[in-house]
């Protein structure tokens, strides 16, 4: 009698637990994991090397190519990116990312060391067409519980910074002693780009 | 039996729980600062004021002048309307799609009509204001918290515009339009997390 009763109250427990499972409706507005966003999306750009040199290569390249290319290249990269995000967000497959991204590095290391002046369209369109790649293969990768927002806010703030830098070590082009060291810069991530194409084909 | 009968109470007591609300930021200092920070942790909020204070200074200050008023008032507007029917706050999309899109054309330098940033501050106010609106009433917002969010909009966008539409030709130019294409840039990732789920 006694089993009987337990029984009785532990299949109430259980349906008391069970209702408390199920979510009351959510209105909630503040939206949640702000900092955790916006810190993973900021840091994420900056863990992967083959992206940090693309990014930068597209500040020193700008640099290079002066105004108004080195303003164009670095609005036009974000918005192009977040376009390659949004392909691989909505399962629009891209075929060889990894090999574009070692590609973007050879390539815009290689106008950095050639100094390479093509028309400004031309430029854009090279620097606009690599930007799929880094956007499909780096703006997905949410971490659970982060503000989706924040997270590509940050994204795209840490790859506008890393161009800025790039820009920012451009500069020294003005000079002869820092026009050769910004061209070694450029051979040094196009090797480095060819490193990471071997990785990506192995 | 008194067991069961706790259970029981406990049930139904979990039943009736009240849907859990939105609740605001509480800053200590009152509705009206609740509403105020309210906007500055609200990233789609705090993003289309930016942009459209951004836009509105590019334009020079004639829309400065207009958007600083239309944007503030729209979103008050847009507050009291989803105050009132707060079946109107998930609309997550279209607010997204604001600032992306206003971040688009100041990445474009976009030359807007007065009348045009104008239109484009009427339309975002009034879009976000009716999900604050329809947010933060059940959350116990008084209209005091809706007049902080308000005035947080204005002095905003009143700073922002007034320091763009001041700035010289050459690079400060340059950096608004970079800040535009990363909160457009920002606002097409977002469209996609949204689609996607």
């Amino acid at each position: 009698m006694i089993v009987v009763a337990h029984h009785g109250v532990l299949w109430r427990v259980v349906g008391v637990a069970a209702l408390a499972l199920i979510p009351a409706l959510a209105l909630a507005h503040e939206e949640s994991g702000q900092a955790a966003g916006f810190l993973a999306g900021l840091s994420h750009p900056v863990s992967g090397l083959d992206h940090v040199l693309a990014m930068i290569s597209v500040g020193l390249w700008g640099a290079v190519l002066g105004a108004p290319a080195i303003w164009v290249l670095p609005v036009a990269f974000p918005l192009v990116m977040a376009l390659g995000g949004l392909a691989g967000l909505l399962g629009i497959p891209v075929p060889g990312v990894e090999v574009g991204i070692a590609v973007s590095a050879i390539v815009l290391g290689a106008m950095v060391l050639l100094e390479a002046r093509p028309p400004l369209w031309l430029a854009a369109a090279i620097v606009a067409f690599f930007a799929i790649f880094h956007g499909h293969a780096h703006g997905r990768e949410l971490p659970a519980g982060a503000s989706a927002l924040l997270y590509s806010l940050g994204f795209v703030v840490a790859t506008g910074l890393l161009h800025a830098a790039g820009i920012a070590l451009g500069v020294a082009h003005k000079w002869a002693v820092g026009r050769h060291a910004v061209r070694v810069a450029g051979g040094g991530v196009a090797l480095a780009g060819l490193f990471f194409l071997w990785r990506a084909i192995a | 039996m008194i067991a069961a009968v706790r259970c029981s109470i406990a049930a139904l007591a979990t039943l009736a729980a009240a849907p859990a609300h939105a609740h605001l930021v509480e800053t200590g200092f009152g509705a009206f600062y609740d509403g105020l920070a309210h906007v500055a942790v609200t990233p789609a909020d705090l993003l289309v004021v930016v942009a459209v204070a951004l836009l509105a200074g590019q334009r020079g200050s004639r829309a400065a002048r207009l958007a600083l008023f239309a944007l503030p008032l729209a979103w008050l507007a847009g507050g009291l309307v989803g105050a009132r029917w707060q079946g109107l706050a998930a609309w997550p999309l279209w607010t997204t799609l604001t600032f992306a899109a206003a971040g688009g054309l100041v990445a474009a330098n976009a030359r807007l009509h007065d009348a045009g940033v104008a239109a484009l501050a009427v339309v975002a106010g009034a879009l976000h204001g009716l999900v604050n609106g329809a947010t933060m009433a059940p959350g116990g917002a008084t209209p005091l918290a809706l007049a902080g969010a308000v005035t947080a909009v204005f002095c905003a966008t009143a700073i922002l515009a007034a320091e763009v539409s001041a700035l010289p030709a050459g690079w400060p130019r340059m950096v608004v339009r970079v800040a535009g294409s990363w909160i457009a840039a920002a606002g097409l990732l977002m469209l996609g997390w949204l689609l996607r789920t």
